[in-house]
């Protein structure tokens, strides 16, 4: 078969630079030359996808086809690529059998996978739908945990989707995004619910190449499938006066939650406003003080009752001092480490004590963890260490946490647009805005979607988990 | 009677700013607004009917004739809430507080804001008076001829504009003439001045420093802080401010022990004890009693700024109470003196026997108990907002302290006010 002539300019076009340039009005003629795609508005909120679902189900295994009908998706069935099904095309070359219409997702269920020659099903309902699939489309794998077998073949194989996945996310156009889940052998449809549901909604839009496990939980039905999962609920939000944290209470405020927005003293100004939005309430604290937790659990206890818990909080409050190790000296480094980790250790401990206006079992607790931290970056060593170190509180803590019913996640945010990012200068800001799969920022409410979605209490069977925000980001894993 | 008590849920103000500065472009109503929202963001009062809110502005333009209305228009509050203006010049904080803890204790209302903004920068500038009856007129007349007739009465010199005054209109003395005839009279001295000045700027310093105004403040365009203290300042810098107000031996007062020009705006929120509690509210202190009282300054030949020394002793008598029975005392600072000559008058038996109708002096009290997170020579004094500034402070001071030999903690407000009036109000811990 004649091989496609790799066309050197459409290799250019590729480049960080090149996206740069293109997205500059100065380079837009220059951009359209070389192919540059401008960026997709991305399917955002919880709107499902237009087009039907296909669920491909390997070996008849039944955990996803379960999850969706407890959901109320329907499915469509798939298509399979094989020799047989193919048809010749206009061009006289054989042509993989498509789908009627664009499609809205490909769900695949690979919990029966057992053998290397299983591979070839994906394989095979991949390159249909691939071709078919809509703008902000959807493919989702749904696999057993490596670990979760004794025999060698499925378990290397289930780590070998991994790859599979991550290069599905950097074929796909348009805004489409891949991700992979990988379940326990005990996951049940209730537990795997918010899961699916997430990834299917715009609410995932800038999740893209990533992976995470989902466990075992008793979810009930109706908590699985609420629109409103934290009406009755209090969660606190730090930093939340602007930006990521701002969006993070308007999310929650949305789904329900009374939202306690936490913000120096200086923010308080803009900290007012949003939770006047959301008819939230104002605690005006530096988080750094000792006490901060129990400042909290009292303004809980004090402003919504002597019995009231806080279902959750959102640690998002942190800062940057960025400098080369070589002109870092000790206070640049203390006061990232600090607000972004120390503050959050001292916080959960007042919270997890069982006091008035703390956090209730059952409840939850999301860090910010970054691209920076999972990945290094030049200048922010004590940033970089500091959210590296929430991933190791994140899966230190989730064992900890279990018995009590509490989950503890973190998300790690790539590059979002937001007041901060924004002095960046303009070109570095292109090459960091484009320098991902979806080829664009990330906005803060998709941090704040992933984070909603993580401390859901249908997401009960999600824990010790760490969810990229990136568009699946060059760098890092 | 009723049952009802009327309790100091907390408070909020803006950062007070010098004049002329950070605050120049806003307004009293733009001041009182955003006062009312950091204190609904603060008690979760968004989209909430409040029962009432109280409140004024001292230098006002003729637009604003519904300002504090106007303010809860644009705040997060529900817009069915009501609102009244009310206005005592500087008292206008305390009586607006006076009057809302009245109706709730009457029943009428199960919660209510008080308070008031004021903006120097802001200020309204009047057309002279004969410039407004040549225009009325002219708008009266029904002809042309007429109209032109009654323009032709306009000469050059009604275009020069009015500006506010803060003279009072009987004596033509501005208030710290005033005052400096009752600091001559009490013979007030430049050192006790220069020291309630410096420990008003030590004690609020020390307040802002340990976060105490972390849950009475929400910053404003950019302030974050009051901008009139001075954690730095030292009697040998207050005694070298040369003074601005009386002549000759007695001008003592200068800049530093009297305040200055601000801009700013300042709300208490007030609740009835059982509506409190039903929400979730906090009870910091309980609006015991108040009192108002006027001096006869004009004919009488008394001292402006010492209303209060009138309104105390009837106050203390209603209540059985002494004048050293109070574990805080909150004296407005219009001047340093006005705060020493206060004291001074009530614990001089021949005034308290004379003026005051006792039968002998109040006595002294703990100076240490006054004022003890500063006041307004430190905090600044922008006129309505200082009673939402003092009251929300008190009733803090006296939640925290709570219980003082068995019995609750107890405070006392006091502030004078232009037209020869005081008002003073007594709070007990919850």
């Amino acid at each position: 078969m004649p091989r496609k002539k790799v066309d050197p300019l459409e290799v250019l076009a590729t480049t960080p630079l090149a996206k740069a340039v293109a997205s500059s009005s100065i380079g837009k003629s220059v951009a359209t030359k070389l192919g540059v795609p401008p960026a997709v508005e991305l399917r955002r909120g919880r709107n499902n996808p237009r087009g039907a679902i296909s669920l491909a189900a390997l070996s008849n295994a039944t955990l996803v086809g379960s999850t969706l009908a407890l959901l109320g998706r329907d499915t469509i069935n798939v298509k399979v690529d094989t020799p047989d099904a193919r048809t010749l095309g206009d061009s006289g070359r054989p042509v993989p059998p498509g789908y009627e219409g664009r499609l809205g997702a490909l769900v695949l269920d690979l919990t029966e996978l057992r053998a290397v020659k299983d591979l070839e099903y994906v394989r095979g309902v991949l390159r249909p739908a691939i071709r078919s699939l809509e703008r902000s489309g959807r493919v989702i794998f749904v696999a057993r945990a490596p670990e979760s077998y004794d025999e060698l073949e499925p378990r290397v194989l289930a780590q070998g989707l991994d790859g599979l996945n991550r290069t599905v996310a950097k074929e796909l156009r348009g805004g489409a995004t891949s991700n992979l889940i990988w379940v326990d052998p005990e996951t049940r449809p209730g537990g795997l619910a918010s899961t699916l549901r997430f990834l299917l909604e715009g609410r995932s839009a800038y999740v893209d190449g990533q992976s995470w496990r989902v466990g075992v939980a008793e979810v009930s039905d109706d908590v699985a499938t609420t629109d409103r999962p934290y009406a009755g609920k209090t969660v606190a939000v730090t930093g939340a006066a602007r930006g990521i944290g701002a969006a993070i209470a308007r999310t929650f405020a949305r789904d329900g939650a009374t939202v306690v927005g936490v913000d120096v003293p200086a923010s308080g100004e803009a900290l007012a406003k949003v939770v006047n939005e959301i008819h939230g309430t104002a605690l005006q604290l530096d988080i750094t003080l000792p006490d901060a937790g129990e400042r909290i659990a009292a303004h809980v206890a004090e402003r919504y009752g002597e019995d009231a818990r806080l279902y959750g909080i959102v640690h998002n409050a942190g800062i940057t001092r960025d400098r080369m190790l070589v002109n870092l000296d000790e206070k640049g480094w203390d006061a990232v480490l600090q607000v972004n980790l120390m503050a959050q250790l001292r916080m959960n401990e007042l919270l997890l004590d069982g006091r008035p206006g703390g956090l209730a079992d059952g409840g939850s607790i999301v860090g910010i963890s970054s691209t920076s931290g999972i990945a290094g970056n030049k200048g922010q060593a004590n940033y970089a260490t500091s959210k590296a170190a929430i991933v190791g509180l994140v899966r230190a803590m989730a064992p900890q946490l279990a018995d009590r019913g509490i989950t503890i996640n973190a998300v790690g945010p790539g590059f979002i647009e937001t007041e901060m990012t924004a002095a960046i200068p303009y070109l570095q800001r292109q090459i960091f805005q484009r320098s991902n799969s979806l080829a664009q920022g990330g906005k803060p409410v998709d941090v704040a979607e992933t984070i909603a979605y993580l401390a859901d209490p249908a997401s009960a069977a999600v824990t010790g988990q760490v969810v990229r925000v990136c568009g699946q980001a060059l760098v890092g894993q | 009677m009723t049952d009802h008590t009327a309790v100091v849920v907390g408070g909020n103000r803006i950062p007070f700013a010098r004049s002329h500065g950070a605050y120049r472009q806003a307004s009293n109503i733009d001041m009182l607004t955003a006062a009312l929202d950091g204190l609904a963001a603060r008690f979760g009062l968004a989209g909430h009917r409040v029962g009432e809110v109280v409140g004024g502005a001292v230098l006002k333009h003729s637009r604003d004739f519904n300002l504090t209305r106007e303010a809860v228009l644009g705040s997060s509050l529900d817009a069915h809430t009501p609102a009244c203006e009310l206005q005592q010049a500087c008292a206008t904080g305390l009586e607006a507080t006076i009057y809302v803890s009245n109706k709730i204790r009457l029943g009428q209302i199960a919660d209510g804001i008080a308070g008031g903004a004021d903006s120097v920068s802001d200020a309204p500038m009047a057309i002279s008076d004969g410039l407004r009856h040549a225009l009325i007129r002219a708008s009266a007349a029904k002809t042309l001829p007429a109209r032109l007739q009654a323009l032709s009465s306009i000469r050059p010199g009604h275009l020069v504009p009015d500006p506010p005054g803060i003279t009072e209109p009987r004596t033509g003395l501005s208030m710290g003439e005033h005052q400096a005839l009752t600091t001559t009279r009490w013979g007030i001295s430049r050192t006790d001045q220069d020291e309630l000045a410096l420990s008003s700027h030590l004690n609020l310093a020390r307040a802002w420093s340990e976060g105490f105004f972390d849950d009475l403040v929400t910053p404003y365009l950019g302030v974050t802080k009051d901008q009139g203290v001075r954690a730095d300042t030292t009697m040998e810098k207050l005694s070298k401010l040369k003074p601005v107000f009386g002549r000759g031996e007695g001008a003592t007062m200068t800049a530093g022990n009297s305040t200055g020009f601000f801009d700013g705006a300042a709300v208490a929120y007030l609740a009835e004890a059982g509506y409190a509690a039903e929400h979730h509210l906090p009870a910091l202190a309980r609006i015991v009693d108040a009192e108002v009282a006027a001096v006869d300054y004009t004919l009488g030949g008394e001292d402006l700024l010492l209303a209060p020394t009138y309104a105390i002793p009837r106050l203390l008598e209603r209540n059985g109470l002494s004048w050293q029975d109070f574990d805080y005392y909150e004296i407005h600072e219009a001047f340093a003196a006005t705060v020493l000559a206060t004291l001074d008058a009530l614990s001089d038996e021949t005034y308290c026997r004379s003026k005051l109708g006792l039968s002998g002096d109040l006595g002294e009290i703990d100076r240490s108990r006054l004022n003890v997170n500063g006041s307004s020579l430190a905090a600044g004094h922008p006129f309505a907002a200082t009673g939402g500034r003092i009251v929300p402070t008190l009733a803090k001071l006296l939640h925290q302290r709570g219980s003082v030999d068995g019995r609750p903690a107890r405070g006392i407000v006091s502030v004078c006010a232009a037209g020869g009036q005081g008002a003073v109000a007594i709070l007990e811990a919850c």
